[in-house]
């Protein structure tokens, strides 16, 4: 009961927001928490930290700039084009970084992204450091005009729910049991008969086409695609997002996303600061609260119930 | 000997380690419906034999035969889906997951659906039945929604021996199935291979030499990664160069 509630008020917020809050602020947000929703797939349910996943967003952004700028293609078609680009990216660093555990599967993703991130600096169609600037928003389905900022933020949050919606979904099928099964014992997992590597990778696909699709709505909101998008710093601020959030847990990176932008946007006239403030956060945030905020809130929930639940945080 | 007989067979099984040779030349041969114990001093290179059975370790030398299959070469997965599923020696459970998702995770790849991401896991509970028949048969069922990892000791591996029965293995391998146990465990697991050994075959890796003569027909002896002897514990036990390598590191 509590559940339907607290989701109808989501909902209500999430409708209502755009009225109260600067539009642009709120469809970075969403986009970014897309973004640390795929990554958590990964993170928190297989236990694997990629360390380059800016190379599925960076990508995205760029295939659906070029996509939309020129060759003209309209938006629904252009995003398909980013997150197909950012699942074929990732169905080849997958392959070849799955078959490494913990800090060297981070540093094959870290050097593979490094590499998209050179390639987006030379190349000759991404612009180099100017990026691809001033790319038009398009009419979604021939119609459904984008560059109205209301339109636009509905359709951003709808992206947002409908890869949501697919993360939780891929969490609670047999395939997410599966993963859970690998996070918590891989070699157990293969004494079942698992093939674990098969699963790791359509795992990572699967994260990387929605990290995809995070740059592709990205790219429309700011209208620009650009080396931000694949350094290696975004790749470090969507790990962030996930820990402070609360990494295995549905709502946390939701929160850290929002979290994280919110203190960019507002003390941006701070200067270099934020990222100072940024590290501050991390590290109390590593000594103090390590489930991060909502891991941390939904512990003493069950403290409080003390009741035998199953535990919801690793559901 | 017709090699039907055998479940599992080695040929100069080996495995060297930088220069040591942790297991030599080492051929064994299960019979279908045994319970076949492998013993032996700290070091023996028992653990690594069994490694080399589960395929967790690649042997340099030798063969591995199941059911006249030559399966030197095939991948743990893979073993496990022809039927021969093994525990681990620290028990492996998925602690975050209540015993009934543990139990259907080991059930639920025959569904064919593992990778079926779009569906519910509400379709898992089609399981639920013989999830809860397992548990059952290894005397867990009123911890059915327990988080695993909050299980004692021993019934980590009685849920252990749950998931791998789950698998309705041909051959079960069990890695020291009683290592750390209290002696009421000890009593609970014995009697539990016992039983659920009925139309299977064990291979185990055992140090309790009581658990051991009470559980298994034939054993086979390791030393230094070599086999000293083999045959029933009646008469292996009694063979002074067995109670010579025994006595040196104080087991009896």
């Amino acid at each position: 009961m509590i559940r339907i509630i607290s989701l109808v008020a989501l909902i209500i917020i999430a409708l209502v927001a755009p009225f109260f809050f600067y539009p642009v602020f709120l469809m970075k947000a969403l986009c970014f928490a897309l973004f640390a929703c795929a990554f958590n797939l990964l993170l928190g349910y297989v236990g694997l930290l990629s360390f380059g996943h800016a190379a599925f967003l960076g990508s995205a952004a760029y295939v659906t700039g070029h996509s939309m700028k020129v060759l003209g293609l309209p938006p629904e078609l252009s995003i398909l084009a980013g997150t197909g680009a950012a699942a074929l990216l990732g169905l080849g660093f997958g392959w070849l970084a799955i078959r490494r555990q913990g800090i060297y599967f981070a540093m094959i993703t870290l050097a593979l992204s490094q590499m998209v991130f050179f390639f987006a600096l030379q190349a000759p169609f991404t612009g180099g450091e100017d990026g691809i600037q001033a790319i038009p928003r398009g009419y979604l389905l021939g119609f459904i005009d984008l560059n109205n900022q209301l339109t636009l933020y509905y359709f951003v949050l709808a992206m947002f729910v409908f890869g949501w919606l697919v993360i939780y979904r891929t969490i609670h099928s047999p395939f997410g049991q599966v993963l859970k099964a690998i996070r918590e014992n891989e070699p157990r997992a293969i004494s079942l008969g698992y093939r674990t590597d098969q699963y790791k990778l359509m795992a990572f696909v699967l994260s990387a086409a929605l990290s995809g699709m995070a740059g592709a709505t990205k790219t429309l909101v700011f209208q620009l695609a650009s080396l931000t998008d694949v350094h290696w710093h975004m790749s470090g601020e969507v790990v962030l997002m996930t820990l402070l959030g609360g990494m295995g847990t549905v709502f946390g990176p939701v929160v850290g996303a929002f979290l994280v932008v919110t203190i960019q946007n507002y003390l941006a006239q701070l200067g270099s600061w934020v990222t100072i403030i940024q590290g501050g956060i991390f590290v109390v945030c590593v000594l103090l609260f390590r489930r991060g905020i909502v891991g941390e809130a939904m512990a003493l929930a069950r403290k409080l119930r003390k009741k035998p639940e199953k535990e919801d945080a690793v559901s | 000997m017709a090699s039907g007989e055998f479940v599992l067979e080695t040929e100069g099984l080996s495995k060297e380690f930088k220069g040591f040779f942790a297991v030599r030349d080492v051929s064994l041969r299960v019979r279908k419906g045994d319970i076949h114990a492998l013993i032996g001093p700290n070091g023996a290179g028992k653990t690594t034999v069994f490694n080399l059975l589960t395929k967790f370790l690649t042997p340099t030398a030798g063969r591995i035969l199941y059911k006249g299959e030559e399966i030197t070469k095939t991948g743990p997965a893979d073993i496990a889906r022809k039927g021969m599923v093994r525990s681990f020696q620290i028990s492996a459970v998925f602690p975050h997951l209540s015993l009934l998702e543990n139990v259907r995770i080991a059930l639920q790849r025959e569904l064919g659906t593992s990778f079926h991401f779009w569906k519910s896991d509400d379709s898992l509970s089609a399981l639920n039945d013989r999830a809860m028949a397992l548990l059952e048969a290894v005397g867990l069922t009123e911890f059915r929604n327990h988080t695993a990892g909050d299980l004692p000791y021993g019934r980590k591996r009685a849920l252990e021996i749950a998931m791998a029965l789950a698998c309705e293995p041909r051959l079960l391998l069990l890695d020291e199935p009683t290592a750390g146990m209290t002696h009421e465990d000890i009593v609970r697991i014995t009697d539990l291979i016992g039983r659920v050994s009925e139309n299977r075959t064990v291979l185990m890796v055992e140090h309790n030499l009581s658990v051991v003569s009470n559980l298994s027909n034939v054993i086979t002896v390791l030393q230094r990664g070599e086999i000293l002897a083999e045959g029933p514990y009646e008469e292996v036990s009694k063979m002074p160069e067995v109670i010579s390598a025994y006595l040196g590191t104080g087991h009896g």
